[in-house]
């Protein structure tokens, strides 16, 4: 793996992780969904695209995706696809040191089993 | 911490809806492309044509549409549940398009892929019994 690929690829990671992050942050700024009516449901969609977590989320997201295909631009997707499973354990980071969720071991071992799984699933 | 039963059925409802249609959209856009055939560019009118073919597929449109579907309930769960719960237990999806297109379709999924689909399913299972939101105050 050259130095380029693996600036791309902890881009491409970082940015995705970093932008479900944020709309999981806008989701919570605006509370829990409790009433499931269209009406109110287009109502939740509006007040979370006022919250500028939900924007930074759409930026990160769009650097993520542009990265990908300009890494795919070069790399092999059989291998650029795979490793970007590694992002569900960045995620769990993500999730315990910016949103303060308390990961229990039985959950560190899911992710970590899913990441696993997912680059396999994957792997051409 | 406990989780209350309402928040809990809400979760077991809405996360098996993210897979849904996370693996229908896939499944649609997947089916429209291949519908279109293999995508050549030797102009700039070969990019147009190709969007033009793109957005006229009624697959692509479906696709689209249950993707849209994916994110809405995505972030509609989020506004309770923990993304260290959530986004694993949605890579569920990664199981089920190779089990649709092997079942329903006929494709062929390799040996590894099918060790990778049941680790998938054993991580989900894991990451299913912890509790839901680790940050909801009571």
């Amino acid at each position: 793996m050259t130095i380029r690929t693996a600036i791309f690829l902890a881009i491409t990671v970082l940015a995705n992780t970093g932008g479900e992050i944020a709309v999981t942050r806008a989701m919570k700024d605006i509370g829990e969904v409790k009433n499931f009516e269209l009406a109110a449901l287009f109502a939740v969609l509006g007040r979370a695209f006022r919250s500028r977590w939900m924007w930074l989320a759409i930026g990160l997201l769009a650097v993520g995706f542009f990265s990908l295909l300009t890494l795919l631009s070069w790399a092999d997707v059989s291998f650029v696809i795979p490793a970007t499973a590694f992002s569900y354990v960045v995620g769990g980071l993500g999730a315990k040191f910016l949103l303060g969720e308390r990961l229990s071991p039985a959950r560190w071992a899911g992710i970590v089993l899913v990441s696993v799984g997912v680059a396999l699933v994957c792997a051409g | 911490m406990s989780f209350p039963v309402a928040l809990r059925a809400k979760t077991i409802i809405m996360v098996p809806l993210i897979v849904l249609f996370g693996s229908t959209g896939n499944i649609l856009l997947s089916r429209g492309m291949k519908q279109l055939g293999a995508v050549r560019f030797a102009s700039a009118m070969d990019l147009v044509r190709l969007f033009m073919r793109i957005f006229s597929s009624g697959w692509i449109w479906m696709g689209i549409g249950g993707l849209l579907l994916f994110l809405g309930c995505f972030m509609v769960v989020l506004s309770w549940a923990d993304y260290s719960y959530v986004a694993p237990a949605a890579a569920t999806v990664y199981a089920v398009v190779p089990l649709v297109g092997h079942f329903l379709l006929g494709e062929k999924v390799a040996p590894l892929h099918w060790v990778g689909i049941l680790i998938i399913c054993v991580g989900v299972g894991l990451v299913g019994h912890t509790t839901p939101s680790t940050t909801r105050q009571q």
